[in-house]
């Protein structure tokens, strides 16, 4: 397998996005070097940003051989197909055609619901929204452990006995996750409820391919205000 | 036509020894074939249609039942249990959910018909970005424009006439969004050239002044037979989406 040089394959983002953490993952995975390239994200943006990707104008970007590829799941499917290795050990997606299309639809799945409960939850003053914001979190995470057991099928991760599609989909939250569980005081992958799901994101933040891409809690919190009051009975303002 | 004599294993492990000509065998494997294939659709849904052209593109036989969503059948109940919508493909009894997912799986399933992604995989992103940025404007924005009004209905107009104009720079002088062959981009927005009339009705304006690139790749993309006989008649839709403003007590 070739290895692409670092020059040839840049990142524009940073590691307090679950989304640019997935490309990083992936490249991990494949053992292709890369350089990550921190962007201006308020106006006025990095002019290479709005240039590789007028669209949106959002991280991640992939830059490979100087041609942009925009959207994670978009990035991260690329880079499995371009060093792809046949449906070898490295592969990020599973082989067979349903397993991809179950892969596909959870992570449809898990870009629709957790990127909006995050960002709500890690706003959200009011200690009745945050009950509520709470629950929704918990029960998406229920059903996320539901599509493990279906996923894994006994096996360690969601591709099985790797690291694969569905994994970096959902691992690459648990930043935000553990930062809103400490800066809120709450339990959103609650050990005691969803012991196979705590069990997998054990496991997920301990492999070779992830250490050091998902920032701890404080590192978090440091950068972004998360509303450290305790819930408590005060009326809302 | 050619006589073969073919083995048939049956899984009631009978052999039959048949002599077959091959519009025969042809006949039998469509058959079997439509048996395997069900989709959980509602005629108007241009998220069931993209699934019905990518089975037509691939000459897939396929069994349709149309879902009334007041009334969820248990099959789709059970098929997508999480949302509860439409469209499902059911292949061989197992459910896959989400458009463009289903089409992605009629495309490495049915890998032996014309490819709906390309095969190089930068033009494979590029397909699957466009694919998703579709799905993320188009119906939502469409929504707002025949749901609100005032203030929030010329917002809404606004951003749709800029989505258009990002498709339309998009599609360039290309025959397809994905250059000479009709591929997962044109099936993914497509069934939104059908709502085209609804969306410039309900918004005030014209999609042809805005976007004439994308009529004349709309109207292309009709001469294909799965195409024009997946979509419905423009007026149809619109009969459709004034009949739900009604229902909510739209103006």
């Amino acid at each position: 397998m070739a290895r692409a040089a670092a020059e040839d394959v840049k990142v524009l983002g940073h590691l307090l996005s679950p989304f640019v953490i997935r490309v990083l993952i992936a490249f991990r995975l494949k053992r292709v070097e890369y350089e990550l390239v921190d962007v201006r994200l308020a106006e006025p943006k990095s002019e290479i940003l709005v240039k590789s990707n007028p669209v949106y104008k959002m991280i991640p970007v992939l830059l490979h051989r100087g041609k942009p590829i925009c959207e994670s799941s978009v990035i991260v499917q690329y880079i499995d197909e371009e060093w792809s290795d046949d449906g070898g050990s490295s592969s990020i997606l599973p082989a067979d055609p349903f397993d991809r299309a179950i892969a596909r639809f959870w992570a449809v799945y898990i870009d629709d619901k957790l990127p909006y409960l995050i960002r709500a939850l890690r706003w959200e003053k009011e200690a009745a929204k945050v009950t509520e914001l709470v629950g929704q979190f918990r029960q998406v995470l229920g059903r996320l452990e539901q599509a493990f057991t279906e996923c894994g099928k006994g096996k360690g991760f969601f591709g099985g006995d790797a690291v694969g599609y569905l994994d970096i989909a959902l691992g690459s939250c648990l930043g935000w996750i553990m930062a809103l569980e400490k800066g809120k005081s709450v339990k959103l992958l609650d050990a005691e409820e969803l012991p196979p799901l705590a069990g997998w994101a054990e496991r997920f933040l301990a492999e070779e391919s992830v250490k050091g891409l998902v920032p701890d809690a404080d590192e978090h919190l440091k950068v972004y205000e998360v509303a450290t009051a305790r819930t408590s009975a005060t009326p809302a303002a | 036509m050619p006589q073969t004599a073919s083995l048939h294993l049956t899984n009631r492990l009978h052999i039959h020894i048949v002599l077959e000509s091959e519009s025969e065998r042809e006949r039998e494997r469509g058959a079997r074939m439509a048996e395997a294939v069900v989709l959980l659709d509602v005629w108007v849904s241009p998220f069931g249609q993209r699934c019905r052209i990518a089975l037509a593109e691939k000459g897939v036989a396929y069994e349709y039942k149309e879902e009334d969503l007041a009334n969820k059948s248990p099959l789709l109940l059970q098929a997508n249990p999480v949302h509860k919508k439409i469209p499902v493909l059911i292949h061989d009894g197992k459910p896959v959910c989400e458009s463009l997912v289903i089409v992605q799986y009629i495309d490495e399933v049915w890998s032996d018909g014309a490819p709906i992604l390309p095969a190089d995989p930068y033009a494979r992103a590029q397909a699957r970005f466009w694919g998703d940025f579709v799905d993320k404007k188009i119906y939502d924005c469409g929504i707002r424009l025949w749901k609100l009004k005032g203030e929030a209905h010329q917002e809404a107009k606004k951003e749709f006439i800029e989505i258009l104009k990002v498709l339309e720079a998009e599609l360039g002088d290309r025959k397809y969004f994905g250059g000479d062959a009709f591929g997962y981009v044109d099936i993914a927005l497509v069934p939104f050239f059908a709502w085209f009339y609804t969306y410039e009705t309900c918004g005030g304006f014209s999609v042809e002044a805005e976007a004439p690139k994308l009529v004349a790749w709309g109207k292309r993309c009709m001469e294909r037979e799965s195409v024009s006989q997946t979509l419905y008649d423009p007026l149809k839709v619109y009969e459709f989406v004034c009949s739900l403003k009604k229902k909510y007590g739209i103006e």
